[in-house]
């Protein structure tokens, strides 16, 4: 249960700027999780039921993935990544520790593992509503 | 808005004292010096985890003699027990595979691990750093409120030089020192510790040069044997007594 750790952050997060814009209760909680890290929708949402405080009472979870794009820094090639090519260990590390993808992934045009995790790594709060 | 940030020091609460084991330059002995240091405030009966943030060249694992080693994954990450520590590297994940990793990513890796480790209740946490003065010190100081440095330099000038900048950047930034080590000792000199006092830090122990460390490295009875060690367990119980 990675996932409870990370619903931990995205709760803890967006009661922060809850205060911060002076929001009273909450209504709606936008977040985007990478395809590289793997993250079980479900589970993080059952997370963050569980963990959600009274001001996030009636608040709903939007959850949606965002493809990864993998950009190589030698040749410029851009790529998506796909887990179905890595062994069931490779793909559990990714999704511990995302940035040990490079110590797996290749481009696949040039073979560097020198590239940019441009799109798509982990979980984000992209955005949150509420009532003042 | 990355919310990762916003749990690190909750994970990192209920550890008494964080310990960075750093040096302005590579080869000086950080390793050894944070594995041996976290092993003897372990053995002193203190409850002690050591994370190895050399994310590029681990090799606090070699040291210990420990290998597949698996996190639990229990609300976040448990790390494994391994000679008495809580044990965190990036080695779980990356195996024997090269880590090639940019400035940006060590960020990111680092901050992926204080967000979900679950260390639990510790007297101390050491760190063994990477050396230089870039992300991985750069990232601890903005994230980690109460982190401490201990830093490690050789007789060299070489050493000194940059040991010397390192110490006067966290005094700037008002970020406090344990003091310094003085690792592979070939002589009686003092200059080091005369000039270690005129920076205004501690200087807390000489560590001769030891032949037998090489020879110890994989196996912990070994390396508490090794004159090392001995000069640690003095800096361990300066370290207590803080």
């Amino acid at each position: 249960m990675h996932e409870w750790a990370l619903a931990e952050s995205v709760i803890t997060a967006a009661q922060q700027i809850a205060e911060k814009e002076k929001l009273r209760e909450i209504k709606e909680v936008t977040i985007k999780i990478g395809e590289l890290q793997q993250v079980e929708k479900d589970i993080l949402r059952f997370a963050l039921s569980q963990l959600k405080p009274a001001s996030f009472k009636n608040a709903t979870f939007h959850i949606s993935k965002a493809k990864t794009k993998l950009k190589c820094r030698v040749c410029e090639n851009t790529w998506l990544f796909s887990k179905t090519k890595l062994s069931e260990d490779t793909a559990e590390a990714i999704h511990f520790v995302p940035e040990v993808a490079h110590a797996y992934i290749r481009c696949p045009k040039c073979g560097s593992p020198d590239f940019e995790i441009a799109e798509g790594r982990g979980v984000w709060l992209e955005n949150i509503k509420g009532v003042r | 808005m990355d919310p990762r940030y916003t749990v690190i020091n909750k994970r990192l609460k209920r550890i008494s004292r964080i310990i960075a084991v750093s040096s302005g330059k590579g080869g000086v002995g950080k390793s050894l010096v944070a594995t041996t240091l976290a092993l003897t405030l372990s053995r002193r009966g203190c409850k002690v985890g050591l994370f190895d943030l050399d994310f590029t060249s681990p090799s606090t694992h070699l040291i210990m003699g420990v290998k597949n080693l698996q996190p639990k994954e229990e609300k976040g990450i448990v790390p494994p027990v391994t000679k008495g520590l809580a044990y965190m590297s990036l080695i779980h994940f990356s195996g024997d595979q090269a880590a090639p990793l940019r400035g940006a990513d060590i960020s990111n890796a680092l901050i992926e691990l204080l967000s979900v480790t679950q260390w639990g209740e510790l007297d101390f946490l050491v760190i063994d750093m990477p050396p230089g003065i870039s992300d991985a010190v750069l990232d601890l100081i903005r994230l980690v409120k109460r982190i401490e440095f201990l830093i490690v330099t050789t007789p060299s000038l070489l050493a000194f030089e940059t040991v010397k900048k390192q110490v006067r950047l966290l005094q700037d930034l008002k970020v406090p020192i344990i003091g310094v080590v003085e690792n592979m000792k070939m002589n009686s000199a003092k200059n080091i510790a005369q000039e270690t006092e005129k920076l205004g830090t501690k200087y807390l122990a000489d560590i001769p040069f030891d032949a037998k460390v090489e020879e110890a490295i994989g196996d912990v009875t070994k390396l508490l044997d090794t004159t090392l060690a001995q000069r640690i367990r003095a800096v361990a119980a300066n370290v207590i007594k803080e």
